[in-house]
């Protein structure tokens, strides 16, 4: 795949159909790929790379990117197509200077997982073939591993192998993943009781060092002035001093998404604390699905997004109070 | 004069400025009873309330947070109340989802007409927040009084 | 050089200082000191691959002060409470290094009590470490450090039965002192053997090469308008990661919280990633990512060493390197800086 991408960065630079092209750049080790735009062939030939460890969303530099000269070229995994899609229905991403190629994807590796699930300590490199990691350790020692071990939680439950919009593809259309599973995880929350669930967060969200990663990758999160920036707001906090902060941050922050969000799952993989942000984006999700109507960020241009559309008939709030669950024993 | 020490909770009531506000208007006017513990904050519409106030509301030590606005259908700026019905929904779920006592965030449709409602939804609300006690899970310990 | 076995030791520090230690039941990836309750002699005990002990004496958040109105009068509370002395058990040595590193800030004048008081209440026992403890984002080495005998009130080896301690500080004999009953005098053979192990760890990892050489004060006008820094930032997201997790970063600000009832003043870590850091009644001073990322690596590799001896703000630890959610870190922009040099 890596070749066939820079072979068609090279050819669309070449002909002057674009002037950059936003990918990823090999770094000092495997795993550490940085989302760069290319503006040449010798750094395409150089430094371009794809591999299993290329798990960011390039969508959200599309804002920025797209308002400067010249067309970019840039490659999206389906996830990533969803969030572009999203992006172009806001307004946020000036479509025509952007040339999107869809490529497929098959899941990408978390190094953490990697990490756990070998007990490599010192990596010095990763090789992928048909579906099997071999990571090369410190001492010569080699450990194998089938990717499907250590996928990136998103794509442990990935939702589409389609992509909802582009110029050219590379490689197989996919379909939209329908028994992905991924409210799982969410349906197991709900059926705890509230206790539980109270102790589940404070465990998970008490580790937030308010770094602000999530907030920052998140694709949706495109606002020129953030809430929580902003002295005037009220609520800007630079650290959350108590737990009500923590979890004022976090509720807001996936309130403020939702009917936007596409569940790429970017913030549960920068969490540098491990913490499953994506299933307060995806229990947002669950309910639209099940009060208002199956919805999906990014599918398509035209609907509308289930916060700014009403039914005269939608469900009273006081549904909350008799949905599942179990009571406090 | 030796005041019994017992829990009374502090409750928040967004009251639209067009029915609810005037609903609550009526109940006085009526002289129906209802707790002075209910705090009422007057806004142009129902919609007007974000997640973020009623979060506010409980880190400034709210124990139960209300909204009141126009009945569906009979909002004075004709679908406000349809949207913040979404948004409450999905707000309380959420809250639910994170362990936080679903009983303490309530919405209620009350008419201009209504305020024996007003009267009556108040008191239950009290009554049910005050079975549940001090709101401890949205808490901000800083703003509580030593 | 004294020796003693982990279960012997613990219940012996604990029964007379509050005593913190390196606690594996978190979240694997996220662990912390924490205070000790058992050990498990079993595993290598992980160290903080994300949070730092630098929470110990410069916390994320403290209260520094209380006002409260009474009428017409102000009153300001010391919110400080004096806190006992307390031992850090298991501080690696990149991370003891940044103590001095923040010591040289915090303890300059004026100096910060907040700060000083804690110091002076903590004993610290660092930890060597191993093979396995290491990891390929490990270049400690590159500023003088060394993980096979670190510094520290006291400097430990474990060799998989037995702590080997050596004081380094008269803090650290005291301690040593005070738990004598436990300890066994030996000689230093064993940690010769481990430290060898050590060293030839260290050689292998990939960043073993990687130097210094070049960062010297009279470079600084030209590393800053180097022309890398546009290419260098550009996927910069301008979260805060970097600087959390770095264990030498000291900025921070101070707000008032209005409690409804008084004011709390209290401080945070602040980052020179966000878009508001430093913000002056005319705006602010760097207003792009270009220029705030800038400010971030060219502090830690000119500024702060042509302010402080040469010390370098930056000890090689790594999880800037493992965590920044796009991969851009300290050692690319050493390495392109680098580059620049030569041509």
């Amino acid at each position: 795949m890596q070749e066939s991408m820079k072979q068609k960065a090279l050819a669309l630079l070449a002909d002057g159909t674009v002037d950059r092209v936003l990918g990823w750049k090999k770094g000092d080790f495997v795993y550490d790929v940085t989302p760069a735009v290319f503006e040449s062939t010798e750094e395409v030939e150089r430094d371009f790379t794809f591999s299993v460890f290329c798990g960011s969303n390039l969508s959200k530099y599309l804002v920025k990117e797209s308002r400067k000269e010249g067309k970019i070229l840039v490659f999206f995994k389906p996830c990533d197509a969803y969030s572009f899609a999203q992006l172009l229905k806001e307004h946020r991403v000036i479509r025509e200077k952007v040339y999107a190629v869809g490529i497929e994807c098959y899941g990408k590796a978390d190094i953490d997982k990697l990490r756990d699930k070998t007990g490599a300590t010192v990596i010095h490199s990763v090789g992928e073939a048909n579906g099997t990691l071999t990571v090369r350790c410190f001492g010569g020692k080699e450990h194998t591993v089938p990717l499907y071990d250590v996928l990136l939680e998103k794509c442990e439950s990935c939702k589409s192998k389609k992509h909802p919009v582009y110029d050219e593809l590379l490689g197989d259309e996919g379909e939209v993943v329908d028994d992905c599973n991924r409210f799982d995880s969410v349906a197991k929350l709900e059926a705890m009781t509230p206790d539980e669930r109270y102790e589940f967060w404070r465990g998970e969200l008490s580790r937030c060092i308010r770094c602000n990663a999530c907030r920052n990758v998140c694709p949706a999160c495109t606002c020129e002035k953030c809430i929580f920036d902003n002295d005037a707001s009220g609520v800007a906090q630079k650290a959350a001093a108590d737990s009500f902060e923590e979890n004022m941050f976090h509720i807001i922050r996936a309130f403020h998404v939702v009917g936007r969000c596409t569940d790429c799952g970017e913030c549960s993989r920068v969490c540098p604390q491990q913490i499953p942000l994506h299933l307060l984006n995806r229990k947002f999700i669950k309910d639209i699905n099940e009060l208002y109507g199956e919805y999906q960020a990014g599918a398509d241009p035209d609907t509308r997004p289930p916060l700014v559309n009403y039914n005269t008939g939608d469900v009273e709030p006081s549904i909350v109070y008799e949905r599942g669950g179990k009571e406090n024993g | 004069m030796q005041v019994k020490n017992e829990f009374r909770p502090k409750i928040v009531a967004f009251c639209c400025n067009w029915c609810s506000y005037a609903g609550a208007d009526l109940a006085g006017t009526n002289r129906l009873q209802y707790p002075a513990d209910v705090k009422i904050i007057r806004v142009p519409c129902s919609c007007r309330v974000n997640p973020l106030f009623i979060l506010r509301a409980f880190q400034r030590g709210a124990d139960g947070v209300i909204l009141c606005g126009c009945h569906p259908g009979d909002c004075h700026y004709t679908s406000g109340n349809y949207y913040a019905r979404r948004r409450m929904t999905l707000l309380f779920s959420m809250l639910d989802f994170l362990g936080i006592e679903r009983e303490r965030t309530r919405v209620e449709w009350v008419s201009a007409a209504e305020g024996a409602k007003f009267a009556a939804t108040m008191n239950e609300f009290v009554e049910t927040v005050t079975k549940l006690g001090e709101n401890k899970r949205l808490e901000d310990l800083r703003c509580k009084k030593a | 050089m004294v020796n003693v076995r982990p279960a012997d030791l613990f219940p012996a520090i604990a029964k007379l200082q509050k005593l913190y230690v390196p606690d594996g039941s978190q979240v694997s990836g996220t662990e912390l000191h924490k205070p000790f309750k058992e050990w498990k002699a079993d595993r290598d005990a992980p160290c903080e691959r994300v949070r730092t002990p630098k929470d110990f004496f410069f916390p994320q958040t403290e209260n520094l002060m209380e006002f409260k109105r009474e009428g017409k009068t102000i009153e300001i509370v010391d919110t400080r409470r004096e806190t006992e002395d307390f031992v850090i058990f298991g501080v690696r040595a990149c991370d003891v290094r940044s103590f001095s590193i923040l010591d040289k800030v915090f303890l300059a004048d004026p100096v910060d009590t907040y700060y000083k008081n804690r110091r002076e209440h903590a004993t610290i026992i660092s930890w060597a470490c191993s093979p396995e403890s290491m990891r390929e984002t490990c270049f400690c080495h590159t500023f003088g450090i060394d993980c096979a005998d670190p510094e520290g009130d006291v400097a430990a080896w474990f060799d998989g039965e037995r702590f080997y301690f050596e004081a380094k500080t008269e803090k650290g004999t005291q301690l040593l002192d005070s738990i004598k009953d436990v300890l066994t005098a030996c000689d230093e053979e064993p940690v010769w053997d481990l430290k060898t192990a050590i060293y030839q760890a260290k050689k292998e990892l990939p960043l073993a090469d990687l130097t210094t050489e070049g960062f010297t004060p009279d470079k600084m006008m030209e590393y800053f308008s180097s022309e890398k820094w546009g290419e260098l930032s550009e996927a910069c997201i301008g979260c805060g990661t970097c600087t959390f997790v770095c264990p030498t970063c000291q900025c921070y600000d101070i707000r008032d919280f209005d409690t409804g009832h008084g004011i709390k003043r209290f401080r945070c870590w602040d980052s020179c990633m966000y878009s508001d850091f430093t913000k002056m009644a005319h705006g602010n001073p760097r207003v792009s990512q270009l220029e705030r990322f800038r400010q971030r690596f060219m502090h830690k590799l000119v500024y702060f060493p042509a302010n402080n001896d040469g010390e370098f703000g930056c000890v090689g630890c790594g999880r800037c390197l493992a965590k920044c959610p796009i991969s851009m870190n300290i050692v690319k922009v050493m390495k392109a800086l680098k580059e620049d040099d030569k041509t």
